[in-house]
């Protein structure tokens, strides 16, 4: 399959992993930003076929780990109110909100349903004048676009049924908070390709310069990581630091400017809490004001929520790279895909779920 | 017979719709009983009308299984509902050594549904049967209010008879066993998700559903010593390996590589982030055959149209026991594990 089989060429990738045990000459921490990246890593060993001096930690870039439990429980207050169908992305219905989960409410006889984008949400609305649509809006830079859009139109179109309820979080401001944290052991980046598909890779200079990291724009397939990889390790021998990017196929320096326009257009950066990690000023988006009555944690009101994480978790530790699942206490004990405790778990890009998924507890 | 003319035998008018009244237990739901399904079914037990068909055997042991089909759309590329609630159970017998004898098809449907779609059903049910072999021989029809179901719910249950003695169990299984699968994988899980969500891509993906009853009957004929097989409905060839492999001291090693996946269903998964191999199929399965046997196999099925596509996967061993073993493109071995409930499009 194009674009596909190219990158999933053993003789290609193993030129590079030559290549890098060629120039390594110390070991290098590198943190895969994307959950997807992690999800490709695990999946085809790839941590298995580099030099033992790569250290790969994993990312804060899984949108369902990272969305705060009381976001998920606000979705499950409305998604359990009368004359509502709630609408989300597959992944979000199995995360555990504090008490329960999506897929629960809609056992239970609520009307919440899977969609592949929030324009099917729209449809949705337009079909059901009588229903008021909600559609959990959650994700990084990428999904940001289509959210936008969605609201966008249904400004136009003066759909008074449709409203978002919106967990958006942006990637740069979460690697300065890992790279300013004293327990930082991240030498270099492979960055998000997706992200940075539609906002390039401009705000990611600065950071670079100031850390003195190297960041490679980087994509999904296991040719395009071990090539990330071969290029943060290049950069990191020769003592340089800078952005890179190797998922030319997708991605350009300034981005995708139409996507950018409409994201812009629709919403403001705020500050947002991350799952496990807390509050990162400036490192989200909401609704700007005058879209207001699109966004459901207005239209609805869901009380104030106060919740506690479970201790025993530590997927906030897995997501800035301090710790990596099996490392866990409760990993693959009391803590598994059908009765995960934390997010990380929960998604298939979680890097919790991607270690017990495709490798035994025991193994590293 | 209406087996060369198969159009609808009722005077209803197209539009006309299934009433409570058709499940009553009146003239209304005889009429549709009579007309609609023993008319088309067609065979000496069911035309008997008695409360149970009685049913001649010839050997003194019988596989016996049952399946209940809520597929949605009830209509989709390859197939339907009907073919689909024949096919499941013939297979389920086949993969058990069994030769499919006699199915009895039981429908629940929904006040409103429309009498030509139920007849459309009924229809692919008695070709299918009929291509297969099997006599649908009693049958059951309940009406359920309008609201109070997806349009139709079929149940079938099957009854096939043994020719063989020496009947497959994952007790036979033995190291160096060769795991041989009979085609291309994920395409009846794709094709439905791709119809019942209007995804649409390039080319339609049709659905793999298909018989296997000849096929295995074939092999079993030719003296192929296979040790134990399974059809890879939910949950994919992985949930049917490890079903198998997790009875026994041994383990399973595959080759992805050797896993064929039409580029149109690799696409759709890539797509929505699905697993092929997890993803479900309707005319596949898997079967661990004596080693020797491997290659006498692969020419029986080569020459078969369910078996086109057959190929060696992998091989039964002594280490790791108890699991599924897959090793990729670049040599690198993991554990695959049967998922948890279904998979889920992601959202990035």
């Amino acid at each position: 399959m194009k674009y596909i089989d190219e990158y999933r060429n053993r003789d290609e990738i193993f030129k590079y992993t030559d290549e890098i045990s060629k120039i390594i000459t110390q070991e290098w921490t590198l943190m895969e930003v994307c959950g997807g990246q992690t999800h490709s890593i695990v999946k085809y060993g790839l941590d298995q076929v580099l030099p033992s001096q790569v250290n790969l930690l994993h990312g804060p870039g899984c949108p369902v780990c990272v969305t705060p439990l009381e976001i998920i429980d606000q979705a499950i207050t409305i998604a359990k109110k009368e004359n509502v169908i709630f609408c989300s992305f597959g992944d979000m219905l199995r995360v555990p909100g504090s008490y329960t989960d999506l897929f629960s409410v809609k056992a239970a006889g609520n009307d919440v349903r899977i969609v592949y984008s929030p324009l099917d949400a729209l449809k949705i609305a337009k079909k059901n004048p009588a229903k008021k649509i909600v559609f959990f809006a959650v994700g990084f830079e990428t999904t940001a676009p289509a959210n936008a859009m969605a609201v966008y139109q249904a400004a136009l179109n003066k759909t008074d049924n449709f409203s978002i309820l919106v967990s958006h979080v942006l990637v740069p401001p979460a690697l300065e908070t890992i790279l300013g944290s004293k327990k930082n052991m991240v030498q270099a980046f492979l960055a998000a390709g997706h992200v940075c598909t539609i906002m390039g890779y401009q705000e990611y200079i600065p950071l670079a310069k100031k850390y003195k990291v190297p960041i490679i724009v980087t994509g999904f397939e296991p040719f395009d990581i071990v090539q990330g990889v071969y290029l943060c390790i290049k950069q990191l021998e020769e003592g340089k630091f800078e952005v890179e990017n190797q998922y030319i196929r997708s991605v350009t320096k300034d981005g995708n400017v139409t996507a950018m326009d409409i994201v812009n257009k629709v919403f403001e950066i705020t500050t947002r809490k991350w799952r496990g990690i807390g509050a990162i000023t400036s490192s989200g988006l909401k609704l700007r004001n005058q879209f207001q009555e699109f966004d459901a944690s207005l239209v609805f009101d869901t009380g104030s929520i106060i919740v506690k994480e479970p201790e025993d978790c530590i997927s906030g530790l897995i997501l800035q790279g301090i710790k990596k699942p099996p490392q866990c206490n409760a990993f693959g004990k009391t803590c598994n895909p059908d009765k995960p405790l934390g997010a990380t778990m929960v998604s298939s890009e979680g890097a919790c779920a991607a270690y017990f998924n495709y490798r035994k507890p025991e193994e590293p | 017979m209406k087996s060369n003319n198969l159009t609808c035998p009722i005077p209803f008018n197209e539009n006309e719709r299934i009433t409570m009244a058709h499940g009553g237990g009146g003239k209304a739901m005889q009429k549709l009983i009579d007309s609609c399904i023993i008319e088309t079914f067609d065979n000496q037990y069911l035309n008997e009308k008695n409360d149970s068909s009685v049913l001649p055997i010839t050997n003194n042991k019988i596989a016996f299984t049952t399946d209940s089909f809520v597929i949605k759309p009830i209509f989709f590329p390859g197939g339907d509902i009907g073919s689909l609630a024949v096919i499941g159970t013939v297979n389920d017998l086949a993969v058990s050594g069994a030769e499919p004898r006699y199915i009895s098809a039981a429908f629940i449907i929904e006040e409103g549904f429309l009498i030509n779609d139920l007849f459309r059903i009924v229809k692919s049910m008695y070709e299918t049967a009929r291509k297969v072999g099997v006599e649908i021989v009693t049958g059951d029809t309940k009406v359920v209010e309008k609201g109070h179901g997806d349009g139709i719910y079929i149940n079938t249950t099957g009854i096939g008879e043994f020719n063989i003695t020496d009947l497959p169990s994952s007790k036979k299984i033995q190291e160096g066993d060769k795991i041989i699968i009979n085609g291309d994988i994920a395409r009846h899980g794709m094709a439905v998700m791709a119809a019942r969500e209007g995804l649409e891509f390039e080319s339609t993906i049709e659905s793999d559903c298909e018989e296997l009853s000849t096929i295995i009957k074939k092999l079993l004929d030719e003296g192929i010593r296979i040790h134990c097989m399974r059809d890879l409905t939910r949950g994919g060839l992985v949930s049917g390996l490890v079903e198998v492999i997790q009875q026994t001291n041994l383990s399973c090693i595959i080759e992805e590589n050797k896993i064929f996946v039409k580029d149109e269903v690799n696409a759709a998964c890539e797509i929505l982030g699905l697993d092929p191999l997890y993803v479900a199929n309707e005319g596949k399965f898997v079967m661990i055959i004596h080693q020797d046997d491997e290659n006498k196999a692969l020419k029986i099925l080569h020459e078969s149209n369910s078996g086109k596509h057959a190929v060696t996967i992998g091989q039964v061993a002594k280490t790791n026991p108890g699991n599924v073993l897959i090793k990729n493109f670049l040599g690198v071995t993991r554990y695959l594990e049967m998922i948890n409930g279904e998979q889920l499009p992601r959202i990035c």
